[in-house]
């Protein structure tokens, strides 16, 4: 076993399990989800819809929704700080300053009866003493880095006189203000057109540099990986099924998952006739098998023991963990021993 | 915005004189005129009362009678009340007060009431407080405003002896002094909370549903995301979006004020202008009945206009360039 905790880490998660109430029933929507986050390093989280990204990163921000989903099971340490004991009061601390997030909806995440100004500055006012006019300035300055043009006309806009992706720039730039160490960015150029999904993680990625923040970029797009991140998570149905540096990934995909995955990416330089596509979708979070390999009944590569053993995340490689029975370390360690 | 306001005014001018004819032709459809219920059994000479009907107009044809009536309208002059042998516009101002006063004591409730209980139960929904304000808001809601009334009287005046049951002010009072405006306060609280209790039962739960719905909104997830206190996220971020689409009430709140106040004043004899069109229809006091009538018509659509107004200044959606 490889326990070497580094202290270095800005974000460490361990065995994260966030529950959901279903009909009364609690399911974990992540189920044992462990990784780190080093300082001034962008962490993709790739995997289809419903494997669980968006839960993760909300979980990380303590904004599951109340009365429905929490953190059921292990720790979050950002900063040497426990998260998920962190009452709202202290949380709302963090949350702006120390750790922001994008969302996905860039259409509906500002609030459409205040003008653009009001609600940046907003993200000032609630962590440090300034004044109005002060805010006005550092939000103008803002606007500007985030690429927007005549931004003290934009200050006094409302979000709907806005395109999709000015909105996320206002978004981006309300997560920058603070100059918080982390950024989570969930999907943020899924509802963009692709020419402004491509200056959007521009922008991303040049904020990132100069701040030298860390990011958990959370993508079902592996070019935007490729392209823009340090290590690479896959998750599938609540699980991280290989995790390796962005190199090593794209060099040799071990997972039969993450290699399906690959296959559905559009590729200039080969003529396909049909893009591969991967048969079924994620179990839902009543029908999730308990034991087995969660991605067995897809699985091209499946064997018999894939439903009756678990597959542990293992080291195959050196940065490069999977969690699959084709490679002997996944295997559970009495299986190894026998 | 204002040739909007300009626009919307001049609307109201063919509205109303489509309105004053529906009105007048209805009002004389009516059976009797305003002779009849005043005939003194021991002075009835037939032909004088005949004479008064030729002199009153009551005889002539419909389209005459209504020009003669429209023509001195427009120039200011609402006839003479027939009951009350004193110029319309007199006794209307003579009434109006009260009414206006009934009214916005009313609102004052409603409001109070429906925010205090509304918020609350939309920031706590689905807890005990919620299910038992929803549940006494449709017990309000399902009472019609004269059983309410009666039964506010017969508990609160005649049991408990709380509040006065009728009129709008002790008479023994000087007009002015301090004590004279306790008391017509006194006077109108019982009345205004049965006024005010339909709009108070739907309007808590109108803004109860839309705090719910609003807290589910990506919006406020941002708000959370970015460190804003929860108390904050509901008394700016959500109460400001919930609020929209109270504003349109505004316009029939007027309405609910008049109607209620035809009913309400009646039961309270408290005098207003709501008893008093009530008592104008049942003696055919046609100049009094078509003065009132063509005043609520005009509060009903300016009621109308200062919603639009106003839902174009909460909502920068829709706000006309």
């Amino acid at each position: 076993m490889r326990e070497v905790s580094n202290s270095q880490a800005i974000l460490e998660v361990k065995n994260l399990e966030s529950a959901f109430m279903i009909e009364g029933e609690e399911y974990n929507a992540v189920d044992g989800v462990s990784f780190q986050v080093q300082p001034g390093k962008v962490v993709g989280v790739v995997g289809e819809s419903g494997c669980g990204k968006s839960v993760m990163s909300l979980s990380i921000m303590g904004l599951l929704p109340k009365g429905i989903g929490k953190v059921a099971g292990g720790e979050i340490i950002f900063d040497g700080k426990h998260l998920e004991q962190l009452p709202d009061q202290k949380m709302n601390k963090i949350r702006g300053k120390e750790i922001s997030m994008i969302f996905q909806e860039p259409m509906t995440s500002l609030n459409p009866v205040f003008t653009i100004g009001y609600q940046l500055e907003e993200v000032l006012h609630n962590h440090f003493k300034i004044s109005k006019e002060e805010a006005t300035k550092k939000i103008i300055q803002l606007l500007d880095a985030v690429g927007i043009s005549r931004p003290n006309k934009i200050i006094k806009d409302y979000p709907h006189q806005l395109s999709g992706g000015m909105r996320q720039r206002v978004m981006i730039a309300m997560a920058i203000a603070c100059q918080p160490k982390l950024l989570i960015a969930d999907e943020p150029t899924t509802a963009l057109d692709v020419t402004v999904q491509a200056q959007i993680l521009e922008l991303l990625q040049d904020i990132q540099r100069k701040n030298d923040m860390s990011i958990i970029f959370i993508t079902h797009d592996l070019g935007v990986v490729a392209e823009s991140c340090h290590e690479v998570i896959v998750m599938y149905a609540g699980r991280i099924v290989e995790k390796a540096s962005v190199e090593r990934l794209f060099k040799g995909p071990k997972h039969p998952y993450t290699k399906l995955l690959m296959g559905a990416i559009p590729r200039l330089d080969e003529t396909v006739d049909e893009l591969e596509t991967i048969e079924g979708i994620v179990p839902t979070l009543t029908k999730m098998p308990s034991v087995g390999c969660r991605f067995a009944n897809r699985c091209p590569q499946a064997m018999k023991e894939c439903v009756e053993v678990t597959p542990q995340l293992k080291e195959e490689e050196s940065n490069h963990e999977v969690a699959c029975l084709l490679y002997e370390a996944s295997r559970p360690e009495e299986e190894v021993s026998r | 915005m204002l040739k909007y306001t300009i626009r919307r005014i001049l609307a109201i001018v063919p509205m109303l004189f489509l309105i004053s004819v529906v009105v007048f032709f209805l009002a004389l459809a009516m059976p009797g005129d305003a002779l009849s219920g005043e005939i003194d059994p021991n002075n009835s000479d037939p032909e004088y009362i005949e004479m008064m009907r030729e002199k009153l107009g009551y005889n002539d044809p419909i389209h005459v009678q209504y020009y003669r009536w429209i023509t001195d309208f427009i120039q200011g002059d609402f006839g003479t009340s027939v009951k009350y042998k004193m110029p319309v516009e007199d006794l209307i101002a003579q009434r109006l007060p009260n009414t206006i006063f009934l009214g916005i004591i009313s609102l004052l409730f409603t409001y109070l009431f429906a925010f205090a209980m509304g918020m609350y139960a939309g920031k706590k929904p689905y807890t005990k407080i919620d299910h038992a304000i929803g549940g006494f808001n449709y017990l309000m809601l399902a009472i019609p405003i004269y059983i309410a009334g009666v039964f506010a009287i017969y508990l609160f005046s005649f049991k408990l002896g709380w509040f006065p049951f009728s009129g709008s002010v002790d008479i023994a009072l000087t007009e002015g002094t301090a004590e004279w405006w306790l008391s017509r306060l006194y006077h109108v609280i019982l009345p205004a909370l049965v006024l005010g209790a339909m709009g108070t039962a739907s309007y808590t739960q109108f803004l109860r549903n839309d705090i719910i719905d609003n807290s589910q909104k990506d919006y406020v997830r941002t708000a959370r995301a970015k460190g804003t206190p929860e108390s904050r996220i509901y008394n700016q971020h959500i109460l400001r979006n919930s609020v929209i689409p109270l504003i349109t009430f505004l316009g029939f709140d007027i309405v609910t004020i008049v109607n209620g106040a035809l009913i309400t004043e009646t039961i309270f004899t408290y005098p207003g202008l709501g008893q008093l069109f009530l008592t104008s229809m049942q003696t055919n006091d046609y100049p009094t009945l078509m003065t009132l009538a063509l005043m609520f018509s005009f509060l009903v659509l300016i009621g109308n206009l200062i919603a639009d107004l106003l839902y174009g200044i909460v909502d920068p959606r829709i706000r006309v360039e």
